[in-house]
């Protein structure tokens, strides 16, 4: 049902193999697989309830999301151990749905935070002032984020458009090993779309991977994505190519179903 | 998954000591247990005082004979026994020192381990320390500079002696030796502490810092401060305390007071982080505190405290605001966390026209501790359009803990603007679960937290004491969210 996503499976920066999760005693994902390798972006589309923000929770780690079964390897490690810190500190990132606020913690003082324990975790100096404000100025223009919005407290009286930056902003920071897009499209009107979609892309290399979550084909357009996949009742059902978003935009999803059930 | 769970924290912070549990050990002379009219007699003696010093003393003790211990705080405990308590210790050799290098090594060794060595602190330039030592100063530097300006900083015991007219004319002005019980027993019995005075239209050019700390076990404290700043002058004044872990209860029942003549200014910050106890509740410093500011015309005096040590805290920094146009300030952050009580808060009372007071309250619990916020605005008749504004904001950490808040606002004059807000808020497993995403582990991201949530108070301490006081909060709440 899946395909593999390229020839070299050893070299996978992301395996999931038959995962087997749930919530509250309620199964949600029912073996799962997903391959994603370095410089690819993958799309997971699909109905609501399909456990698709779940999937993204159980890779960056929340607690109350149990996995029954299955593995879950990031560069060949697994990690389904991991406390979510941890996660980080090897490269997951997942850009929030609904992101937190956190008052009275501005911005540059969260992103600086999070840069320095992911030093420290790697045994690393903290950044030193200098280079940290460089880099805030470089990924601040990226993102056409206005300086004086650095200063304002965490997510706090943010408009949806402006959570949905910042968090490509901290992703630009932190510069991750995979990203997980959850909804990032969600609330962002179509000028902040294009911003987003396009900081993502300027952040995408040889090296890092990127799965976008969304129910709309718009954000693909402007995040081209290498594979699709369409996660049903917690499994991925189809996978193709981006025609794939175009043609469940066009279709819905009711037609996978019907294919499933052929 | 191995995930680092509410258990493993709470364990943690259980099995986690007092970071500064140690003990030193200097030869200290302490008087017997217990006191009557001739043990304050004979503290009287020991240092030297004038009769109507001496006078002072036991008159003090003769209204605190007749007073209750106050019974109306939010905080249960088991009283002291008063008569169990040796109220004089200072340490044997007291070294007359001029510079820092002849201080007792070991002192000096106890300082390092606090992070806040004399070194450090000489070469922090601006910072005059006056150290206070189970009750007896050992060191004083930047004496000279500030003797320049005609500002005095020194022990109060020297300056009964040097400057008795300035002690003896505001000593009790505006807390009276029979204010309540513990500031009546520190008026019978005080050791030592620090005398300010800061001359007409003098800006004082540094802060002036003061660490208070219990050394001797069973051994109560009773420290003075009296801070005078004449007409149109400024000084800021830097209070901090750390104790080593005991066994037993010990009893520190300060007094401190201000006085703010025409245009002075005083700025008083404290960072309190006495002993609080283990995981238990055993033990810990009973902390039954008296401070009070007295503002004439156009005068300001602001509190601001970061309070996180003390198994009980009883305080209330306090303005009387009788001049025209003087302002109070209260800027305040109690952290309590396992069996930690605080009831504390502050006393605006309005005399003149146009005065202003401005309570900002930070409370945060975790563990099993209760935090209370008690707070008074008093507007009487004469003060013409007086004005306050209050927020008093809680944050929860688990489900174990409590916060209350007790305003009490008496307006007798209806051009009064009187505001008050109150928010009650928890640290939630999603704000926690963002940070660990971010690669920010728990604790760190409580700290975060919490500094973010007390920004408003500690934007209000002078730089030095802000990292202090931080850190202070990471240290008392390590592994507290539940």
């Amino acid at each position: 049902m899946y395909l593999k996503s390229q020839a070299n499976s050893i070299n996978n920066m992301l395996k999931i193999e038959n995962l087997k999760a749930s919530v509250d005693n309620k199964s949600i994902l029912k073996g799962l697989n997903l391959e994603v390798n370095a410089g690819e972006v993958h799309a997971i589309m699909g109905p609501n309830g399909a456990g698709k923000s779940t999937l993204a929770n159980i890779i960056a780690g929340k607690e109350e999301y149990e996995v029954n079964q299955g593995t879950i390897e990031l560069n060949g490690e697994d990690i389904s151990e991991l406390a979510p810190e941890e996660r980080a500190h090897i490269g997951v990132f997942l850009s929030f749905q609904y992101p937190v606020e956190i008052p009275g913690v501005s911005v540059t003082n969260f992103i600086k935070t999070a840069i320095n324990e992911n030093r420290k975790a790697k045994g690393l100096e903290e950044m030193p002032a200098k280079n940290m404000l460089k880099m805030i100025r470089e990924k601040s223009e990226l993102l056409e984020i206005d300086r004086k919005f650095l200063s304002r407290s965490l997510n706090e009286g943010f408009s949806g458009g402006e959570k949905k930056r910042n968090e490509i902003f901290q992703m630009a920071m932190l510069e991750p090993k995979l990203a997980i897009l959850d909804e990032t499209d969600s609330g962002l009107d179509i000028d902040a779309l294009r911003i987003v979609a396009n900081g993502v892309n300027k952040l995408k290399s040889k090296d890092n991977a990127v799965i976008v979550i969304t129910h709309y084909q718009r954000l693909l357009d402007y995040i081209v994505p290498d594979f699709v996949h369409v996660l049903h009742d917690g499994k991925i059902v189809k996978t193709g190519d981006a025609s794939l978003a175009l043609e469940l935009e066009a279709r819905g999803y009711d037609w996978i179903k019907e294919e499933m059930i052929s | 998954m191995s995930k680092y769970t509410e258990d493993d924290l709470r364990e943690e912070l259980e099995t986690k000591e007092y970071e500064y549990g140690f003990y030193t050990d200097i030869e200290s002379e302490t008087f017997a247990k217990g006191l009557n009219e001739d043990v304050v007699r004979a503290i009287s003696k020991k240092k030297n005082e004038p009769k109507w010093m001496t006078d002072w003393r036991l008159e003090a003790f003769r209204v605190w004979s007749k007073m209750e211990e106050p019974e109306w705080a939010n905080v249960s405990y088991k009283k002291p026994e008063f008569q169990e308590i040796a109220y004089y210790s200072a340490p044997k050799q007291k070294p007359k020192l001029n510079n820092i290098d002849e201080v007792d090594p070991d002192l000096l060794a106890t300082f390092e381990k606090l992070g806040i060595s004399l070194e450090e602190q000489k070469r922090l330039a601006n910072v005059a320390v006056d150290i206070v030592v189970d009750s007896v100063s050992v060191a004083t530097t930047f004496k000279k500079t500030l003797g320049e300006k005609g500002i005095i900083f020194m022990p109060i015991s020297e300056a009964i002696q040097e400057h008795p007219e300035l002690v003896k004319k505001y000593l009790g002005t505006v807390v009276p030796t029979s204010d309540n019980f513990y500031a009546a027993l520190n008026s019978a019995v005080f050791s030592d502490g620090s005398f300010c005075y800061i001359p007409k239209g003098v800006r004082c050019p540094m802060e002036l810092s003061t660490y208070f700390r219990i050394n001797e076990g069973g051994t109560g404290q009773f420290e003075r401060t009296l801070v005078v700043a004449d007409k149109g002058s400024f000084v800021s004044y830097l209070e901090g305390c750390t104790a080593p872990s005991r066994d037993e209860n010990q009893l520190h029942a300060a007094v401190v007071e201000l006085i703010a003549l025409d245009d002075a200014e005083i700025k008083y910050s404290t960072v309190q982080n006495w002993y609080p106890g283990n995981n238990e509740g055993k033990g810990g410093v009973y902390n039954f505190v008296t401070k009070r500011g007295l503002c004439e015309t156009n005068a300001k005096i602001s509190w601001t405290q970061v309070e996180t040590g003390s198994a009980i805290t009883w305080k209330y920094p306090s303005c009387i605001l009788k001049g025209n146009n003087s302002v109070g300030e209260f800027y305040s952050i109690a952290v309590t966390n396992n069996y930690q009580q605080a009831d504390t808060g502050t006393k605006m009372i309005h005399l003149g026209k146009n005065t202003k007071s401005t309570i900002i309250s930070k409370g945060i619990s975790a563990g099993k501790s209760q935090n209370s916020y008690r707070g008074l605005v008093q507007i009487n008749s004469r003060a013409e359009n007086a004005r306050n504004f209050s927020q008093c904001d809680s944050l929860l950490m688990g489900n174990k803990c409590g916060a209350h808040t007790f305003p009490y606002i008496e307006v007798k004059n209806k051009t009064a603007q009187v505001e008050h807000e109150a928010t009650t808020s928890k640290i939630g497993e999603e704000q926690l679960f963002y940070c660990n995403q971010r690669g920010i582990d728990t604790e760190k991201a409580i700290a975060l937290i919490v500094n973010g949530f007390s920004k408003e108070v500690l934007n209000k301490l002078p730089m030095e004491f802000a990292v202090e006081a931080q850190k202070l909060l990471e240290i008392s709440l390590e592994g507290s969210v539940g």
